[in-house]
C-alpha cells in the first residue's frame, strides 16, 4: 500500500468535506439502468435460445410486418433528438421552448404506444399461440411499459419546466437530465429489440 | 454540481422518533437501518431454523410420519427461501454493509439514504407475505429453485406469492447494491484512495456489482414464470413447446452469483476480524483485492455447473468445469492469506476469533467438495443427492453464518457500547461447531451412497446416519439459546466496552461506541493504513 502526503490538500478540503459532496444521483441512475438493461439482456438471451433450439410446431405463425415497427423506430429516434433540444433550450434559460420540446417528445412517445397497440390488435397471433408469440409480447410489452413510464415522467417534467422560477431551471437540470438519460436508454433498447426481433 | 448538507443540524430530528421507536420508523440513519436489517434478518433466521428443525425431525425416521409430504415440500421451500433471501443476503450485505461502509469510506451516511430505507422496508412485508402463504392456501412446494414444470404444476397461489416475494426482495437487493457502489466509489472522504479501503469495502463493491448485474435477470425470469402460471404461456412448459433448460440457465445466471453474494461479504468481514484479534496486518492486501474481483468475474461465467445433468452439450460441460475449477484459485489465495495473517500473530482466543477460525475450517471443507462437484463425472454421480446439501450448507452455514456470529461478537461493543459475555460466547461456539459438523458431515456419506435430497421419505438403510445428522441439527437449534441469553444479559448489564475495546485501527472504532448520529464529532479521520498493527507509526513511515 502506498501513502500520500496529502495533509495540505485535506486541510484545504476539510470544510468542504462536511458541508458539500459531489452530486452522484446521475451515477446511481446509470447503475440502475445497467441493472434494468440486464433484465432486457435476460429476455433477449431467452428469445435467442428459443430461436436456436426450440422449433415451432407446424403451421405456427411467426411472421411480422415491418412498416409499423420501422415507423416506431423513427418515432423514438426523433423523440431522442427532440428531448436533446429541450435540454439545450433549458440551458439557454428558454423555459417555454424547453417545455414545448418536451411536450413534443411526450407526444411522440404516445404515438409510439398507439402504433404498438395498433400492431398488437392486427397481429395474426395471440399471447399464448406459440413460443415465438409469447416471447414477442413479453419483450415488446416490457419495453412498452418502459415507454409508458418514460412518457409519464416527461409529462411531469414538462409541467415543472414551464417557469423560470419553477422546480426545473437551468440551475437545477437534474430531473430533466435524468429523464433524458432514461429516455435515451429506452430508445437504445428499442433499437436492439427491433434488430433482434424484427430483422434477424 | 454539489449538494449542501449541514452536519450540525439533525435533519431527521423532527421527522423520526427517538429511542427504540426509531428502529420501527422509516429512519434514514445508516446505523439504524443496519440494525433494522440485523434484527429483522435474525427473526427470519429463527423461523427458518424452526423449519429446518422440523425437516430434520421428519428425516429422523424413513417414513413421512411427522410431516405430511406436501407440508414437507412447503417447509423445505420456505426454509431455503427464508434463509437465503431473508437472512443471509440481507444480513451480510444489508446489516453489516449499511452499518460499516459509511465509516470505512469516512462518510456521514450512505449515498442515497432514502433509497436505503426503501430497500429495507421492502423486506418485512415480503417476508411476512411469504410466510403467511403457508397459512392461507399452502406455500410454494417447488424448492427455492422453483424449477418448471414442477413450479407450474404445483398449486398456483403459493407459487405466485413466492414469486412476488422474491421479486420484491430482489428489488430491495438491487437498491442496496446501487447504494453500496455509489457510496464506495463516490462518497469516499477526500484523500482516501481505493487501495486504502478496508477489505470489507472491496468485498461489498464486488458483491454489489454481482447484485446489480445478475439479480435483474432473475427478476425477468420470474416474470416469465408467472406468465406461465397465470396466463398459460409456454415459456418453460414443454407441453406448450417451451424449454425448461432456458429457465435453468436464466435462474442460475442469478443464483450462482447469489452464492458469492452470500459469501463474498463474509470474506470481507473475516478479513476485518482476523487482523484485529491476531494483531497483525492483513496478509496480502493487494492479492486479496484482485482475488475478490477475480471471483466476481469468474462467478458470472460458471452458472451451468448446476446443470450438468440437464442435457448440457459436451463443450458446455468442458467450459463450465474449467471455469468453475478456476474459482478455486482466487478463493485459495484468500484462504492462504487468512492463514498467513494468523501465522505468528498475537492471537486472542475469544468468541469472535473462534467463530472466524471455525469459518476457515468449514470453508475449506465446503471449498474442496465444491471443486469436486465441478467435475462432470463426479457431479453426475452425486447430482441432487445429500452430497450437494452438505456442500451447500458447509458454504453458507459453516461459512457465512459462522462469520455473521463472529461479526456480532466483534461489533456488538461498537453498536451498544457493551461487551458480549465471553463464557456464553465460547459455549455458543462449541455447540454450534459440534452441532454443525455432526449435522452436515454425515450427509456427504448419505449423498455418496445415493440418498436423494428434497424427499420426505428414504431407504431404511440410511436411518442411522440420518439420526446422527438430526442430533446435530438439534444441537444447532440449542446453540441459539446461549446466544440469545448472552445478547439479552449483555444488553441489560454487560461490561462497559469503552470506545475501542479491541484496540482496532479501522475507522469505525475511531469514534465513540455507540457512535453519534452523524458518525463523527468533527471531521472524519483519514485512515491510510487500516491494518497497521504490530509496528509503531514512525516505523511505518520508515518502511514506506
Amino acid at each position: 500500500m502506498t501513502t500520500l502526503d496529502s495533509s495540505k490538500e485535506i486541510q484545504k478540503n476539510t470544510s468542504e468535506v462536511n458541508e458539500k459532496h459531489e452530486d452522484f444521483r446521475m451515477f446511481g441512475l446509470v447503475t440502475f439502468l445497467i441493472a434494468d438493461g440486464m433484465t432486457f439482456a435476460g429476455f433477449f438471451a431467452a428469445y435467442l435460445t428459443y430461436k436456436a433450439v426450440n422449433p415451432l410446431p407446424e403451421g405456427a405463425i411467426y411472421e411480422l410486418e415491418l412498416p409499423i415497427p420501422t415507423l416506431n423506430t423513427i418515432l423514438l429516434l426523433v423523440s431522442s433528438a427532440t428531448f436533446h433540444k429541450a435540454g439545450k433550450a433549458l440551458l439557454k434559460d428558454k423555459n417555454s421552448d424547453s417545455q414545448k420540446w418536451l411536450i413534443l417528445t411526450a407526444l411522440l412517445g404516445i404515438v409510439f404506444l398507439i402504433c404498438q397497440l395498433f400492431e398488437y390488435f392486427h397481429l395474426p397471433f395471440g399471447l399464448t399461440d406459440n413460443l415465438f408469440a409469447s416471447t414477442f409480447y413479453a419483450l415488446t410489452g416490457f419495453h412498452g411499459l418502459h415507454v409508458t413510464l418514460g412518457t409519464l415522467m416527461i409529462l411531469i417534467i414538462s409541467w415543472q419546466t414551464r417557469l423560470n422560477t419553477g422546480r426545473i431551471t437551468s440551475k437545477n437540470m437534474f430531473p430533466l437530465e435524468a429523464v433524458e438519460l432514461y429516455w435515451h436508454f429506452v430508445d437504445g433498447i428499442w433499437v436492439i429489440l427491433f434488430i433482434i426481433l424484427y430483422l434477424l | 454540481m454539489t449538494i449542501s448538507i449541514d452536519p450540525q443540524k439533525d435533519n431527521n430530528e423532527s421527522l423520526q422518533p427517538n429511542g427504540w421507536l426509531r428502529y420501527l420508523s422509516f429512519s434514514l440513519d445508516h446505523k439504524v437501518i443496519g440494525i433494522q436489517y440485523m434484527v429483522c434478518g435474525f427473526l427470519f433466521y429463527l423461523i427458518g431454523g424452526t423449519l429446518a428443525s422440523a425437516i430434520r425431525i421428519e428425516l429422523a425416521s424413513p417414513m413421512s410420519d411427522f410431516l405430511p409430504r406436501d407440508v414437507y415440500n412447503q417447509f423445505l421451500t420456505l426454509h431455503g427461501t427464508i434463509m437465503i433471501f431473508l437472512w443471509i443476503v440481507p444480513v451480510v450485505n444489508g446489516a453489516f454493509g449499511n452499518y460499516l461502509i459509511p465509516f470505512y469510506v469516512g462518510a456521514r451516511d450512505m449515498a442515497f439514504p432514502r433509497l436505503n430505507a426503501v430497500a429495507f422496508w421492502l423486506i418485512p412485508p415480503s417476508g411476512l407475505m411469504l410466510i403467511t402463504s403457508y397459512f392461507v392456501e399452502g406455500a410454494a412446494q417447488s424448492g427455492w429453485t422453483a424449477y418448471p414444470p414442477l413450479s407450474i404444476t404445483t398449486p398456483q397461489s403459493g407459487q405466485i406469492i413466492w414469486i412476488i416475494s422474491v421479486l420484491l426482495l430482489g428489488g430491495s437487493s438491487i437498491f442496496g447494491g446501487i447504494n453500496f457502489i455509489a457510496t464506495i466509489i463516490k462518497l469516499r472522504r477526500p484523500g482516501l484512495k481505493l487501495m486504502q479501503l478496508p477489505m470489507y469495502c472491496w468485498a461489498m463493491l464486488g458483491t454489489s456489482l454481482l447484485v446489480v448485474l445478475s439479480t435483474p435477470v432473475l427478476a425477468g425470469t420470474l416474470i416469465l414464470l408467472s406468465f406461465d402460471i397465470v396466463a398459460h404461456t409456454g415459456f418453460f412448459n414443454p407441453v406448450l413447446g417451451g424449454n425448461v433448460v432456458v429457465y435453468q440457465h436464466l435462474f442460475w445466471f442469478y443464483s450462482h452469483p447469489a452464492v458469492y453474494i452470500m459469501v463474498l461479504p463474509a470474506f470481507g468481514l473475516v478479513s476485518e476480524i482476523l487482523p484485529v484479534h491476531s494483531r497483525k496486518p492483513l496478509f496480502g492486501y493487494t492479492t486479496m483485492v484482485y482475488s475478490i474481483m477475480g471471483i466476481v468475474v469468474l462467478g458470472l461465467v460458471v452458472w451451468a455447473h448446476h446443470m450438468f445433468t440437464s442435457g448440457t452439450p459436451p463443450w458446455m460441460r468442458l467450459f463450465f468445469t474449467i471455469a468453475t475449477s478456476f474459482i478455486a484459485v482466487p478463493t485459495g489465495i484468500k484462504f492462504f492469506n487468512w492463514v498467513a495473517t494468523l501465522w505468528g500473530g498475537k492471537i486472542s482466543i475469544n468468541s469472535a476469533m473462534l467463530f472466524s477460525c471455525g469459518f476457515i475450517i468449514n470453508f475449506v471443507f465446503g471449498g474442496i467438495t465444491g471443486v469436486a462437484l465441478a467435475q462432470v463425472p463426479f457431479d453426475i454421480h452425486v447430482h441432487d443427492t445429500y452430497f450437494v446439501v452438505a456442500h451447500f450448507h458447509y458454504i453458507v452455514y459453516g461459512g457465512t453464518v459462522f462469520i455473521i456470529f463472529s461479526s456480532i461478537y466483534h461489533w456488538f461493543p461498537k453498536v451498544t457500547g457493551k461487551m458480549l459475555g465471553e463464557k456464553l460466547g465460547i459455549i455458543h461456539f462449541a455447540i454450534t461447531f459440534i452441532g454443525f459438523n455432526l449435522c452436515f458431515a454425515p450427509q456427504h456419506w448419505l449423498g455418496l451412497n445415493g440418498m436423494p435430497r428434497r424427499v420426505a421419505e428414504y431407504d431404511p438403510q440410511f436411518e442411522f446416519v440420518n439420526q446422527i445428522s438430526s442430533i446435530g441439527a438439534l444441537l444447532m437449534a440449542i446453540s441459539t439459546l446461549p446466544f440469545l441469553v448472552n445478547i439479552f444479559l449483555s444488553f441489560r448489564n454487560g461490561k462497559d466496552s469503552g470506545n475501542n475495546p479491541w484496540n482496532a485501527l479501522t475507522p469505525e472504532w475511531l469514534t465513540t461506541s455507540p457512535p453519534p448520529v452523524e458518525n463523527w464529532e468533527g471531521d472524519a479521520p483519514l485512515v491510510e493504513e487500516p491494518y497497521g498493527y504490530g509496528y509503531s507509526f514512525s516505523e511505518k513511515n520508515k518502511k514506506i
